[in-house]
C-alpha cells in the first residue's frame, strides 16, 4: 500500500477534510479556526476551501461555542468544536460536564449529543502553568464522554471519523508536542476504533501503560532498556473512557509488572484508577506493586530545566523499570 | 392592562377562553404538585411557576410547532402548554418510568423530543448557550424552526448569558431571548444583583433589539411573542424579551422566604394574571359563572386523570440504572 510522509497535523487537517467532504452537516468552529489559520495551524487553508459557515471563527466564549455545538448538534448538525487548549476547556466545563454528558440520561434517552471537541493538551513548550496541564484524565471521570487521545498518525486521522459517527459526545485530545511529529501513513487511511487500548510494542518483563506523547518516552525507554536486555511492552490506551481493561490486563498477565506513565498529576488521577482496576482485577497475578509515573505534583513551571524535571521522560521510565526489576 | 378587543367575534372568544384556560391549567396543576409534595408523592426540587402564568401562556401562542424551546427548573408551565401531555409531566415528577424523561429527570428536568422541548435546564444559564446552538443549527439547515431560549433575570449575571447573547447577536441567529423577570433570584433581589437593573439596556448592548412587557397581562404577552417571533422568524436576528411578573409562592419548597415581606407578596397577588384576565373576560361578558366553572371541572379532571396515570405507573426496574448513559443505537 502506498503511504506518504506526514506530519500529525497534516494528518489531523486530513481527518477534518475529509469529514467536511463527507457530510454536510459537519462544522469546525472555536477560537482561530478560520482566518488565523488554526492556533496550532491544524486547519490553515480550511477556510479557504470549506467558507466561513463550515470553519466558524468564534469569540472568546468557551461556554457558548461549546454549548451552542451542543444545540447544534440537537439541532441536526454534525460539529466539531476545538478548544485551544484543555486549560481554557475549564471555561467551558459547565456545558461539557453538566449539558453535554447529561443530557441523554436525563432526558429518560431522548437527546443524545453527537458532539466531537477536539483540544489540545499536555506540557513541553515552557509555556507555563496555566498553558500546560493534562487534564483529560479529569474528563475521563464523566460517564456520559468518551475520551480518546490518539498518539500516532492513523489514530489522529482515523479517530475523527469514528467521534463523528458516534451518537455521543466524544473529546479528543491532541497533545501539543505530536503535531510536529513525522511519520508514514497510508494514503488511503481511514476510521479506526475509538474503544481499544493497542500493544504499541511486544514485551514480556513489564507493561507500560500510557497515552499520548507520554507513548513516544515510553517507547524510546522501552528501545534503551532493550539494549540491557530487560523486553518492555508498550500499551497506547487510545481511549481513557472507556478504559479497555482486556488489553491493560492481558498484557499485565503476561508482564506481570506494570509501570503506568501518565502526564497528569498522580493524586486522584486516570493512573490511580488504573493501577486500582490492576489491583481489582490481576492481583494474584501481580510479581510486584504496580509502579506509577506521573507529573511532579506542582503546576508545571516555565524554566525549561523545571519543566522537564517535572514531566515523565523516557530516563525516568528506564530508571522505574530498572528498580521494579531489581537490576 | 391590554384592552381584551370587545367585538368579540366568536374565534375571539374561543382564544380569549382558551388563553385563561391555559393559564389556569398550569396553575390548578401546580397547586395539585403542592399538595402531592407534601403527601411525599413528590420530592426533590420543586419551583413553582404560580404568579406567572401569564409569560408561559402568552409566549407559546407564538411558538410554532418546529421552534425549540430551552427552559429552566421552573418549567412546568412550559412543558404543559408546549404539549407534553400532563400524565407524561406528573408521572415523572413521580420519577415513574412513564415520565417524559423516564423517571430520570424529576421536576426540574422534563424533556420531550416530539415537541423540540430541550429540557428544564437546572444550572442557572446552562440552556443559554444550548439555544444558541440549535438556532445555528436551524439557520444553517435553512430551517423555518427559531429558538425560544428562557430564564430568569438571575441568569443574567452569568457568563453565559453574556456569551450567549454576543454569539447569538454576532451570527445573527434566531433566537429569542424570554428573561421572565419576577425580581428575585431566590432571595437576591433584582437591584441586589444587577448594577444596571434596566434588564433592556443589557439587551441593547448586543445591539439585540429588545422590549419590556407587562408579564402579568396575557394579551400583552402574547402580542409581544408574535413581535419578537415575527421579528426573528425573518431572518433579522435575535430579539430579547423581558416579562416583568412576580412570583407569588417561595423559590422552591425549601425556602423560608425571609426575604421579601408578607406584604409585598399579598399586594402583588391582587393583581395575578389570572385574576385579572378573568375579571376583564367577565367585563366583556365572554365569563360567566357556568363558563368558568365548565373550565375548571375540565381542568381538575385532567389533573384527576394525570395522579391516577401516576400512581399507576411502574417504577423502572433498577437493573435498568445504567441506561441511556450512551446511546444504546446508532446515531439519530
Ligand atoms: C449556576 C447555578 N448557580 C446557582 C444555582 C442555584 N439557584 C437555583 S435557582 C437560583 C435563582 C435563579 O434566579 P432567576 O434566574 O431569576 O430565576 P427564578 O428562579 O427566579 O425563576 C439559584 C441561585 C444554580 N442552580 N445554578
Amino acid at each position: 500500500m502506498a503511504t506518504q510522509e506526514i506530519t500529525y497535523r497534516e494528518a489531523a487537517r486530513e481527518a477534518l477534510r475529509a469529514a467536511l467532504h463527507n457530510d454536510e452537516r459537519v462544522f469546525l468552529m472555536g477560537e482561530d479556526v478560520g482566518r488565523y489559520g488554526g492556533p496550532y495551524a491544524v486547519s490553515l487553508g480550511l477556510l479557504e476551501e470549506f467558507g466561513p459557515d463550515r470553519i466558524r471563527d468564534t469569540p472568546l466564549s468557551e461556554s457558548a461555542f461549546v454549548g451552542a455545538g451542543i444545540g447544534a448538534a440537537l439541532g441536526g448538525m454534525r460539529p466539531i468544536v476545538e478548544i485551544m487548549t484543555v486549560n481554557f476547556s475549564l471555561l467551558a466545563a459547565d456545558q461539557i460536564i453538566n449539558t453535554a454528558a447529561t443530557y441523554l440520561h436525563m432526558s429518560g434517552g431522548q437527546f443524545n449529543v453527537p458532539l466531537v471537541i477536539r483540544m489540545a493538551t499536555g506540557a513541553g513548550f515552557q509555556l507555563a502553568a496555566q498553558h500546560s496541564h493534562s487534564l483529560e484524565g479529569w474528563y475521563a471521570h464523566i460517564p456520559g464522554l468518551k475520551i480518546v487521545t490518539p498518539a500516532t498518525l492513523e489514530d489522529v486521522r482515523g479517530m475523527l471519523p469514528t467521534a463523528l459517527a458516534d451518537p455521543d459526545p466524544v473529546l479528543i485530545f491532541e497533545h501539543l508536542a505530536l503535531y510536529n511529529r513525522k511519520g508514514q501513513l497510508v494514503e488511503d487511511a481511514g476510521p479506526v476504533d475509538i474503544d481499544r487500548a493497542r500493544v504499541r510494542r511486544q514485551g514480556t518483563a513489564v507493561s507500560l501503560i500510557t497515552y499520548g506523547n507520554s507513548l513516544w518516552k515510553c517507547i524510546e525507554a522501552a528501545e534503551q532498556l532493550a539494549g540491557e536486555g530487560i523486553d518492555a511492552e508498550v500499551v497506547d490506551l487510545r481511549s481513557l473512557r472507556p478504559l479497555d481493561d482486556q488489553t491493560i490486563m492481558a498484557s499485565v498477565r503476561k508482564t506481570r509488572r506494570a509501570v503506568i506513565v501518565d502526564e497528569g498529576w498522580r493524586s486522584g488521577s486516570l493512573s490511580a484508577e488504573i493501577a486500582a482496576r490492576i489491583h481489582e482485577q490481576a492481583f494474584y497475578e501481580l510479581d510486584a506493586p504496580v509502579v506509577r509515573l506521573c507529573s511532579e505534583e506542582v503546576p508545571i513551571p516555565y524554566a525549561k530545566h523545571l519543566e522537564e524535571a517535572a514531566l515523565p521522560q523516557a530516563e525516568k521510565i528506564v530508571r522505574a523499570v530498572r528498580e521494579l526489576l531489581g537490576t | 392592562m391590554t384592552k381584551a378587543s370587545t367585538a368579540s367575534s366568536h374565534r375571539d372568544r374561543e382564544h380569549h377562553l382558551s388563553l385563561l384556560k391555559q393559564m389556569l391549567r398550569v396553575r390548578r396543576f401546580e397547586e395539585k404538585c403542592v399538595e402531592l409534595y407534601s403527601q411525599q408523592k413528590i420530592r426533590g426540587f420543586l419551583h413553582l411557576y404560580i404568579g406567572e402564568e401569564a409569560v408561559c401562556t402568552g409566549l407559546m401562542q407564538a411558538v410554532s410547532a418546529d421552534d425549540a424551546m430551552v427552559a429552566t427548573y421552573r418549567e412546568h408551565g412550559h412543558a404543559l402548554l408546549r404539549g407534553i401531555p400532563m400524565n407524561a409531566v406528573l408521572a415523572e415528577m413521580y420519577g415513574k418510568q412513564e415520565g417524559c424523561s423516564g423517571g430520570r429527570g424529576g421536576s426540574m428536568h422534563l424533556f420531550d423530543k416530539a415537541t423540540h422541548f430541550i429540557g428544564g435546564n437546572a444550572i442557572v444559564g446552562g440552556g443559554m448557550p444550548v439555544a444558541v446552538g440549535y438556532a445555528l443549527a436551524a439557520k444553517l439547515r435553512k430551517l423555518k424552526a427559531i429558538s425560544w431560549c428562557v430564564f430568569g433575570e438571575g441568569a443574567m449575571a452569568e457568563g453565559e448569558f453574556h456569551e450567549s447573547m454576543n454569539l447569538a447577536a454576532l451570527w445573527q441567529l434566531p433566537v429569542v431571548f424570554c428573561c421572565e423577570n419576577n425580581y428575585y433570584a431566590m432571595g437576591t433581589a433584582l437591584d441586589r444583583s444587577e448594577s444596571e437593573t434596566n434588564l433592556l439596556k443589557h439587551a441593547k448592548s448586543y445591539r439585540i433589539n429588545a422590549q419590556s412587557v407587562d408579564g402579568m397581562d396575557v394579551l400583552a404577552t402574547e402580542a409581544a411573542s408574535h413581535a419578537a417571533a415575527k421579528w426573528v422568524r425573518a431572518g433579522k436576528g435575535p430579539y430579547f424579551l423581558e416579562f416583568q411578573t412576580y412570583r407569588f409562592r417561595a423559590h422552591s419548597m425549601f425556602d423560608p422566604e425571609r426575604y421579601r415581606e408578607k406584604a409585598e407578596v399579598h399586594d402583588r397577588e391582587q393583581h395575578g394574571p389570572i385574576k385579572r384576565y378573568g375579571e376583564q373576560l367577565r367585563e366583556l361578558g365572554i365569563l360567566d359563572d357556568t363558563g368558568l366553572n365548565t373550565l375548571e371541572a375540565e381542568i381538575a379532571q385532567e389533573i384527576q386523570n394525570a395522579v391516577d396515570f401516576a400512581e399507576a405507573g411502574q417504577l423502572e426496574p433498577v437493573a435498568s440504572l445504567s441506561r441511556f448513559v450512551y446511546s444504546e443505537g446508532a446515531a439519530s
